[in-house]
């Protein structure tokens, strides 16, 4: 599989970079991502999730490493490339759904701006609330504008910090039907989540973030074989021991 | 940048208040401002006590003056309210109906005319410091303009009596009765006295006589000096004021221009400070600008910082031209000037503007960018407004510091000499505008630095 994302010993510091100043929030994280993979970014709480896919989407400047469309072309931005969808909608409260599509679509310079519109709200199911303002709806449905944004410029990659974390159990299951589509159709999701059975779900690969360290990069089969079958098939407890192994090694008080 | 400019437009369009505040608030100051200067009173309202007897005169020497030409001064310098007691007064002051009341006392011809007691007026006001320092300051300059009127009554009836003596003729003719007739005038008695001491023969009579004519002599002389001297000390020094550059401000535009200037930064440096924060607050700051400024970006940061500069310097521009045209109405503006004072507001507005962005750029909402708006605005202005010569020198110079690193002076000079002509070029201040606009420009983007 080509890939479409390289990440190359990503490092970030918050602070003052001097020898113990600052928070170091990730430490040479290198991955790459393949065209139309579903990759979930899984961790603690402080991990460095958000970071992560902040650096990749462009938001924020990486300390040390890189990220480039693959890996000829290192660090070069990929900014341009990647749609980001943040964990707190970015929307205009007072400018309705199709308003806001549409400013994006312009903003991104998109070839048929109102074709792209109607074809994303047809997509998101949004089309009957086209003209509602974006303040007056429901937790899940900004989400969905939120997430028809990023998808606005049709970018190869797609990046999503927790799209699922206010969403009830009937909208996670439209999200993820509408990000699989996407998918089939090429493109390359990178998502967080702390619902590691939605990663189990739905993710071919999962990335397993603690402390600023990638410290799994495999399939979630992968991760449920290094407990033995211990873990019954549940990849929430064959994470957790994975991170108290990991992290808190026998012997550690 | 066009579609965010819309996007921002539809945004304010759909905020009614803040809409209804912009469009209303030029009108009512405006309006405001108008029917200040030009209906106020030019004279306080000042109830007046007159306990003197009818009819009573100070005596000047052989002369007499009378008493209610002194009150006729003091009313003269105030919108007056004559009542009958000073019961009636305190009641007006207290009710607020004048600011202040003045009691002439009954003794006031007598301490006068007694050349040894002086005579004193006595003054009632009321009201919280701001009132009562509004009252004295009113009354000390009424009685200081009446007092001098009555002071020159008095000298010019000295100057009439000293007249009479040196030329002759009848003494009392301002007012006395009784006095002398065809006195001889000191300016004659040399020559009189002279050619009768001719006629007399050598001796102790002749010289007395020349005697006598020479101190006559020497007293017209001295007495003509004590005329001219009686002139120059009545008002000792002329003031003649020569404005070194510019036109002579009148205070009426000049409250104007502060107040267009006040309103332009006002709605300028809210709009801009709120338009960035709601970027931020509306999370979009970071899906605008991510990419670091590098092709990536929808919209590289210095686009985002013009384009909220530009709109609240065009609203802000619209609506201090709107107050400048609005007052215009009340206060005589030169019109042929205009295109200075577009220019003047524009500049002004572009400064503001940065400075606007710059507070909205450090602030992360909208809320606290609104608030440090307007913490910032309120005293920079009043900074500005200090007159030299008002407070210390050194503490002037930190106030100019301050002033001069912050927009509102250098727009208030350049719409100041764009209305009025007050300052002889307008590039100066322009300039100083411009300077002002790129620095907070590049304060705003340090600012917004870090967007997520």
């Amino acid at each position: 599989m080509s890939a479409v994302l390289s990440v190359s010993a990503l490092a970030k510091r918050y602070g003052p970079a001097r020898a113990h100043g600052g928070r170091l929030a990730l430490a040479d994280v290198s991955f790459r991502l393949g065209a139309g993979e579903l990759v979930a970014v899984v961790g603690p709480n402080g991990a460095g999730k958000t970071t992560l896919l902040s650096i990749i989407a462009g938001v924020q400047s990486p300390t040390a490493g890189s990220v480039s469309r693959s890996a000829g072309e290192e660090g070069q931005s990929v900014g341009c490339k990647v749609g980001w969808v943040p964990q707190d909608p970015a929307l205009y409260s007072k400018l309705s759904v199709a308003e806001n599509l549409e400013l994006f679509a312009h903003l991104e310079g998109v070839a048929e701006p109102r074709s792209v519109v109607a074809r994303m709200l047809e997509q998101t199911g949004l089309g009957a609330r086209a003209g509602e303002r974006v303040g007056r709806l429901s937790g899940g449905n900004r989400q969905r504008v939120n997430v028809a944004l990023g998808l606005i410029g049709d970018p190869p990659v797609l990046a999503l910090d927790e799209p699922s974390a206010s969403l009830d159990p009937s909208q996670r299951e439209r999200l993820w039907e509408f990000v699989t589509e996407r998918v089939q159709d090429g493109t390359s999701v990178l998502f967080s989540t702390h619902n590691v059975s939605e990663a189990q779900r739905y993710a071919g690969r999962v990335l397993v973030l603690a402390e600023g360290r990638l410290l799994f990069d495999g399939a979630p089969g992968q991760l449920l074989a290094e407990g033995d079958g211990e873990d019954g098939g549940d990849l929430e407890r064959a994470l957790v021991r994975f991170l108290r192994e990991r992290t808190y090694p026998e012997g550690t008080p | 940048m066009r579609w965010l400019l819309g996007k921002d437009l539809l945004i304010l369009r759909r905020s009614r208040l803040l809409l209804a505040l912009l469009l209303v608030y030029p009108v009512a100051i405006a309006l405001l401002i108008g029917f200040a200067i030009s209906r106020s009173p030019s004279r306080p309202r000042v109830a007046i006590v007159d306990e003197s007897p009818p009819g009573e005169t100070i005596k000047l020497g052989t002369q007499r003056l009378p008493v209610s030409q002194y009150t006729r001064q003091l009313l003269h310098q105030a919108q007056s309210l004559p009542v009958a007691t000073r019961a009636q007064a305190i009641e007006d002051v207290k009710s607020g109906t004048a600011i202040a009341a003045v009691v002439i006392p009954a003794d006031l011809a007598a301490r006068l005319s007694s050349d040894v007691a002086q005579a004193q007026l006595e003054v009632l006001y009321n009201g919280d410091a701001l009132e009562q320092s509004l009252a004295r300051s009113t009354i000390e300059s009424a009685l200081a303009q009446a007092n001098l009127g009555f002071s020159e009554q008095v000298q010019k009836a000295a100057r009439s009596v000293i007249s009479t003596l040196l030329a002759g003729g009848k003494l009392g003719s301002v007012g006395g009765v009784g006095g002398p007739e065809n006195l001889i005038g000191l300016d004659h008695i040399p020559a009189t006295l002279g050619a009768i001491a001719a006629r007399q023969p050598h001796g102790r009579d002749r010289r007395q006589l020349e005697q006598i004519d020479a101190f006559a002599g020497f007293a017209a002389e001295n007495l003509t000096l004590a005329s001219r001297v009686l002139s120059t000390i009545g008002q000792p020094i002329r003031v003649n004021s020569v404005l070194l550059h510019g036109r002579r401000t009148p205070l009426n535009t000049f409250a104007v221009v502060v107040a267009v200037n006040l309103s332009l930064m006002l709605v300028c440096v809210l709009l801009a400070a709120g338009g960035v924060a709601l970027e931020r607050e509306e999370n979009a700051l970071a899906r605008l600008i991510r990419g670091g400024g590098t092709s990536g970006s929808l919209i590289s940061r210095e686009a985002l910082l013009a384009e909220k500069t530009l709109l609240a310097a065009g609203c802000a521009f619209v609506i201090a031209f709107a107050m400048l045209a609005g007052i215009g109405a009340f206060v005589t503006l030169d019109w042929s000037r205009v295109l200075l004072w577009l220019l003047a507001l524009a500049f002004a507005a572009g400064a503001f503007g940065a400075l606007g962005v710059a507070i909205g750029a450090l602030a992360r909402e909208v809320r606290a960018a609104s608030l440090l708006a307007f913490l910032a605005s309120l005293p920079l202005a009043f900074l500005a407004l200090v007159p030299s010569g008002s407070v210390s020198g050194g503490f002037y110079d930190a106030i100019n510091a301050i002033s001069f690193a912050f927009p509102f002076k250098a727009a208030l000079q350049s719409l100041d000499t764009a209305v009025n002509g007050a300052a002889p070029s307008l590039g100066l201040s322009l300039a100083h505008l411009a300077v002002l606009a790129g620095v907070f420009g590049a304060l705003a983007r340090i600012g917004l630095r870090s967007a997520e």
